[in-house]
């Protein structure tokens, strides 16, 4: 294995996350303490608790998701895009590493990255919010899973993407639909039956379930089906990369 | 002794239905520099992908060191250093970091010291913090040339290294090509500045639509560059070329109006003085004397444009 190899690449992705300190670090903060004003404390102290659970600190997990999904995608496709845009991809298409050591590194970097924002977020979230988490290790386990999942899924969205529409496409129309529609803000016992049954064919649903019942042990689907459908998730992401990397798909001739 | 990088009948189609290769198949042997000379789009930068991995090869099959570059890839693309066409690189990193970072994707142990020296070797060394979006072509060109040095390669393909660049760089670069020649590296390098070639190669291969047109051995090629034409008009035209003449084995020019005779500049004696006498004797009255002489890039011209 090429352990060089990784290590330069994530370095490398590790470092252009340094050069864009602020808008990767600071504008996720302001957001989410937005999300925590609106939401948490003006509308908020208006809305009842939800399983016992008041509304600020429900809608907390949920948010934390919705951060982590957009910039795990983000970074992730972001990452192996721009060589590609570039032309610098030469570098790495001709380098004595494997698919999986290319992976490692960009997703690796990605992931990283997400979780330290993510991070960053769940303490924002703590200082609006009592936050207490009932099943540290799952939440963890959720966390990092989502994480490489995403970061996987966004590696793949930058292979495919051939230009820079479409690199944002998949981040701006189809994420936060399924964040928004994936009981983020709300039980979806809220939601007429025919809307719920809808919603179980939201991935991001079992996603903020299964993240929501670590810390709260309160939960939309069983933490158990919603651990599998991240494996899942990660499963297929893994196979299709494999796929790419096998076939040269949009990146060699 | 076995070839470093061995190409056998190497094709590429691609899916636009470009053949970029037709079965070309080249030995190219350690430490020697050969020249690929060749018009635009006439499959250089495709040849040289294949062997780099770059490009998937429709059939044939490359080995470098006796590895395969498909199968075998890590031995191979750990000792093949590539300076690309273009002038690619990551616009917001620095100078060191780039050449640092090129070392460690080929697997070898961070060394500064080493990349000091190269940037040093390349007059980069006090642009190594620049971020790269600010240097000019010619230093682009540099970094690229120090990125393919930082992890040592034993063969080296520099696609078109003196395209857009200055005289002085250009005879840098010669300069650079003959030390990393003098370490025992290979060096396959294309181009389209015929006197390049001339200047550097050991060899010189020609290509041209996906075909190999020659590969020579540069001395080989200056010998049919050595070769020159004296043309001696005559005043008066000549039906056959006189007898006494014979021992100049010479040829009778269009309508009998000149004498022509080749001989060799590399010879010792060139026979001109003993000619031009010799035509005195024979009361021939000369109108004009002329010599040519061919080149590499009549040699060139007449082989691209023969396969046209």
């Amino acid at each position: 294995m090429n352990i060089e190899a990784i290590k330069s690449i994530y370095a490398f992705e590790m470092a252009r996350t340094r050069r864009t300190l602020m808008q990767s670090v600071v504008s996720p903060v302001v957001s989410t303490s937005l999300y925590f004003i609106v939401f948490g404390a003006a509308i908020g102290s208006r809305v009842q608790e939800i399983d016992g659970v008041p509304y600020g600190a429900f809608i907390a997990p949920g948010l934390i998701m919705l951060t982590l999904l957009n910039q795990c995608i983000g970074n992730g496709s972001f990452g192996i895009y721009f060589p590609k845009f570039t032309g610098t991809i030469y570098e790495i298409l001709s380098a004595p590493i494997s698919t999986v050591e290319i992976v490692i590194g960009y997703v690796g970097a990605a992931a990283t990255k997400g979780l330290i924002i993510g991070t960053i977020i769940l303490a924002t979230a703590s200082l609006f919010v009592d936050i207490t988490i009932a099943h540290p290790v799952m939440m963890v386990l959720f966390f990092v899973l989502t994480a490489v999942s995403f970061s996987l899924f966004g590696f793949m969205i930058g292979i495919w993407a051939k230009d820079f529409e479409q690199l944002n496409i998949i981040p701006m129309l189809v994420v936060p639909p399924l964040v928004f529609l994936g009981g983020s803000f709300y039980s979806i016992d809220m939601l007429p039956p025919f809307w719920q049954a809808v919603s179980h064919f939201n991935p991001v649903l079992y996603l903020v379930s299964g993240f929501r019942w670590s810390f709260f042990e309160i939960a939309d689907v069983n933490p158990w089906i919603s651990l599998a459908i991240v494996v899942a998730f990660l499963a297929a992401c893994l196979s299709v990369t494999a796929w790419i990397f096998r076939t040269g798909y949009k990146l060699k001739n | 002794m076995a070839p470093i990088v061995r190409i056998e009948n190497l094709t590429k189609n691609y899916a636009s239905g470009f053949q970029a290769l037709k079965g070309v198949s080249l030995d190219i042997e350690e430490g020697e520099i050969l020249a690929l000379l060749g018009p635009n789009g006439a499959g250089k930068t495709t040849m040289i992908s294949i062997v780099c991995g770059i490009v998937t090869p429709s059939s044939g099959r490359v080995t470098v060191a006796g590895h395969d570059v498909v199968k075998d890839f890590r031995r191979t693309r750990e000792i093949i250093g590539l300076v690309p066409q273009e002038l690619t690189l990551d616009a917001f990193e620095t100078v060191f970091n780039t050449v640092a970072f090129s070392r460690g994707l080929h697997g070898r142990k961070p060394d500064p010291a080493l990349i000091e020296k190269i940037l040093r070797e390349l007059s980069l060394w006090d642009k190594k913090d620049t971020v790269l979006r600010h240097l000019s072509g010619g230093m682009r060109r540099r970094v690229l040339i120090a990125k393919a040095l930082s992890y040592e390669p034993k063969v080296l393909f520099l696609d078109e290294p003196t395209a857009g660049v200055d005289v002085t760089l250009r005879k840098e670069m010669w300069q650079l090509v003959e030390r990393l020649r003098a370490t025992g590296v290979t060096i396959i390098l294309t181009t389209h500045y015929i006197e390049e070639a001339e200047e550097i190669a050991d060899r010189i291969g020609v290509i041209n639509r996906g075909e190999i047109l020659l590969v020579e051995d540069k001395a080989e090629l200056m010998k049919k560059l050595g070769r020159k034409q004296l043309t001696v008009e005559l005043s008066e035209p000549l039906s056959a070329v006189p007898d006494a003449l014979s021992a100049y084995s010479l040829r009778l020019g269009e309508g009998g109006q000149s004498l022509v005779y080749d001989y060799d500049t590399a010879g010792e004696r060139t026979g001109i003085t003993g000619l031009l006498s010799a035509l005195a004797e024979q009361g021939l009255r000369l109108k004009d004397v002329s010599t040519e002489q061919s080149s590499l890039e009549d040699i060139f011209v007449e082989l691209v444009g023969e396969a046209k």
